[in-house]
This record gives structure tokens, C-alpha cells and sequence, in this order.
């Protein structure tokens, strides 16, 4: 069987999480190119839809990454991020996703350890998850 | 405004199982203001239905549309050209919006995405409270703008009951005594007379005691 390479969208804040993977592009540290980023303006502005789609099209994992507490460029975008991940958390329950495959994460644009370290923690909380039950319903 | 909330995805799915092409159809109304059932809640709730059913290996085409009320049948006419791609309809509007569809079109299944079920106001962004029962003779003239009926367990017309204890109803410490707010409202625009006079028992004629109600304006009805 081939190995499975868990597929993660990470949607990064672009003042802080974004910032912080060019650091650690320029820092030279590694991590997983199963983290596919797409940046967003705001932690908070990401919607349930956007994370529900990402499952829909075959995510294995999803993260939010958003400032750290206080930090937020929009005041407090991140706290409701945090808010929003719970609910959907609930609804992943419900169409039978283990939640454990959304996570909402926090940093500042200089951790760009914390950024790599993050990313590889994740994928391989993902990879121990197995691929998303979505997944295999759409492959059989 | 009217208010809901979206049923568990499995009762959702029992409704529709038994079809291959549905129609989810949100309502531009009420209940998008109360996050229920607007074009945003159709998309989460069509991609959480697909990928339900996907796992337990049935595969059931939605399609997605929101009118701008279902409760109007001038809107509910928009459907006729697409009605017939679809073998049943799940609607997320409210009560009268599913049953706007059902008297529609009569040989289709309608099923309800929602439970409605309040009239009532935004105490704060993602807070929804009962405010009116819709009694068909409004007393908020004399109650200080506060209704004692849509807000008092019991409905009471003159004043708490015994379980009324600092400002909060017996019911739970979360709610309100209503005749609390009335009583200080109506002290602070000086009016306590008010208070004082008393309120005849409630004729629930208006308020729905002798059937379903209609209004027909004579000078607006075709
Ligand atoms: S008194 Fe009747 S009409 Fe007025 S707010 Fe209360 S329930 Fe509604
Ligand atoms: S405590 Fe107040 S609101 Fe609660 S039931 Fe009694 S009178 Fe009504």
C-alpha cells in the first residue's frame, strides 16, 4: 500500500502565522510540504464554510493560525477564530469527522520555529489520524 | 424577527435518504439574520449532508438555492423552472416558508431543515430572545414597553408571583423576572399607576384561542 500522506490546509494569518513561515523559509527550517498555507487577513475571517469545504475537497487535517492572545491586528479576530473552530469542531461530530483534525493554533510573525514546529506537529497528529474518513468514502 | 435553529444532521438525513436529487433552499429572511438559514448555512449544511451520506456510501445530488422569503408566493414561483430537477425539497426556512412550499407544489416531499422557534429580538451579536407571543392585543402600553407574556413563565397580568427573588424569576437565575423590569421601568418613567390598575383576565380569542388566524385587508386582498 502506498504511504499515506496526509493532504493539511493551514489557513495563516497574514500579521503574524504568514509572516512567520518566511521566517522560517529564511531560517532555513524544515517543515512538511503537506501544509499547503493559504493566507487570509485575519484568523477571524475565516468561516465554518471555508474550513467545511477544505474537508469536503479532501483535507486530512485543517489548522487556523491567528496572533497571540491580545495581539490581534482587528483587536480580537482571533478570539472569535477560537469561537468559530469550537462550533465547527461540533458539526465535524456530527458528519461523523473526528474534530481532532481542526485545530486552531496561535503565534507571533517571529516564531518561525514555533511556525515549522507546528506544521510538522500537526502533520503528524494527521498521519497517526489515518486519511479523513472522507477521504476513503470518496476513493472506494 | 422569527428565529430557529438547525435540526441534528441525523434527523436531516433520514429525511432525505430515500432520494437521489434534492433541492436545499434557504430563505433571505429572518432566519439568515438569526444564522440558521441563509445562503451561508445552505453551503455548510449541503457539504455536511454530502459528506455524511458519502460515508455511509450513498451519494445523493444537492442543489443549493435561497429565495428572498419563502413565505411569499411570489418568490416561491421563482422555483418552477428548477422544481423538477429535484424529487423533494428541504427548506430552511422557517414553519411558514416549508409550508408556503408545500401548498406549492403538491406532489413534492417538503421536509424541514429548522426548527423555528421564537419571535423575538438580538440582545447581542449571536444572542437571540423571546420578545412576543403575537396575543393579537398588544399590552405594552400599559406594561412599560415590556411584555409580560412573551417573558413570564406564567403570563402573568398584574404583577410576580411568590417566586420572584431579586430581580430574577424562579424559573431559572438566568431569566429575568419580567414584572422586575416592568415595575423599575415603569417607576423610572413615572408612571406606577399603571401598576396599580388591574388588568381583566386575557381574552386569548385574538391571540389564537378560536383557530388559526387571518388578516385580510379589504383594500390590498385580490
Ligand atoms: S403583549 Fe402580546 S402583542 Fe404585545 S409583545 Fe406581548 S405577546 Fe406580543
Ligand atoms: S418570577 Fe417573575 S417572570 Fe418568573 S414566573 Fe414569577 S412573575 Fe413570572
Amino acid at each position: 500500500m502506498k504511504k499515506f500522506e496526509p493532504v493539511i490546509v493551514a489557513f495563516c494569518c497574514h500579521y503574524c502565522a504568514y509572516t512567520a513561515a518566511d521566517m522560517a523559509g529564511s531560517q532555513r527550517l524544515p517543515y512538511p510540504a503537506n501544509v499547503k498555507i493559504i493566507r487570509v487577513p485575519c484568523s477571524g475571517k475565516v468561516d465554518a464554510l471555508h474550513i467545511i469545504k477544505a474537508f469536503e475537497n479532501g483535507a486530512d487535517g485543517v489548522y487556523v493560525a491567528g496572533c497571540l492572545e491580545g495581539d490581534c491586528h482587528f483587536k480580537n479576530g482571533n478570539e472569535k477564530a477560537a469561537r468559530r473552530i469550537d462550533y465547527v469542531k461540533k458539526y465535524l461530530e456530527e458528519i461523523g469527522i473526528e474534530s481532532e483534525r481542526l485545530t486552531m493554533v496561535t503565534m507571533s510573525a517571529g516564531m518561525g520555529y514555533r511556525f515549522a514546529q507546528t506544521a510538522t506537529e500537526i502533520t503528524e497528529k494527521i498521519r497517526k489520524l489515518g486519511p479523513s474518513p472522507i477521504k476513503t468514502a470518496i476513493t472506494q | 424577527m422569527i428565529t430557529a435553529e438547525r435540526k441534528p444532521l441525523e434527523e436531516l438525513i433520514d429525511y432525505v435518504k430515500p432520494f437521489k436529487r434534492i433541492l436545499l433552499l434557504g430563505c433571505n429572511e429572518c432566519v439568515t439574520v438569526c444564522a440558521a438559514g441563509g445562503r451561508k448555512e445552505v453551503g455548510l449544511l449541503a457539504s455536511g449532508l454530502q459528506m455524511a451520506l458519502l460515508k455511509s456510501g450513498s451519494n445523493i445530488e444537492i442543489k443549493q438555492h435561497t429565495l428572498e422569503r419563502q413565505c411569499d408566493p411570489e418568490y416561491v414561483e421563482e422555483l418552477v423552472p428548477m422544481i423538477d430537477g429535484s424529487e423533494a425539497i428541504l427548506s430552511m426556512a422557517c414553519g411558514c416558508g416549508v409550508q408556503q412550499l408545500a401548498t406549492r407544489f403538491k406532489d413534492k416531499p417538503v421536509f424541514p431543515a429548522l426548527n423555528t422557534q421564537f419571535m423575538g429580538a438580538s440582545e447581542r451579536q449571536g444572542v437571540w430572545a423571546e420578545r412576543c407571543q403575537g396575543c393579537g392585543d398588544c399590552v405594552l402600553g400599559i406594561t412599560g414597553g415590556i411584555c409580560p407574556i412573551a417573558r413570564c413563565a406564567k403570563q402573568l397580568m398584574n404583577g410576580p408571583c411568590g417566586g420572584s427573588t431579586g430581580g430574577k424569576c424562579e424559573v431559572s437565575e438566568d431569566v429575568d423576572c419580567v414584572w422586575q423590569l416592568i415595575w423599575d421601568r415603569l417607576k423610572s418613567l413615572g408612571q406606577e399607576d399603571r401598576y396599580v390598575d388591574i388588568m381583566p383576565a386575557k381574552d386569548w380569542r385574538s391571540g389564537g384561542g378560536s383557530g388559526p388566524r387571518k388578516i385580510i385587508r379589504e383594500d390590498l386582498a385580490e
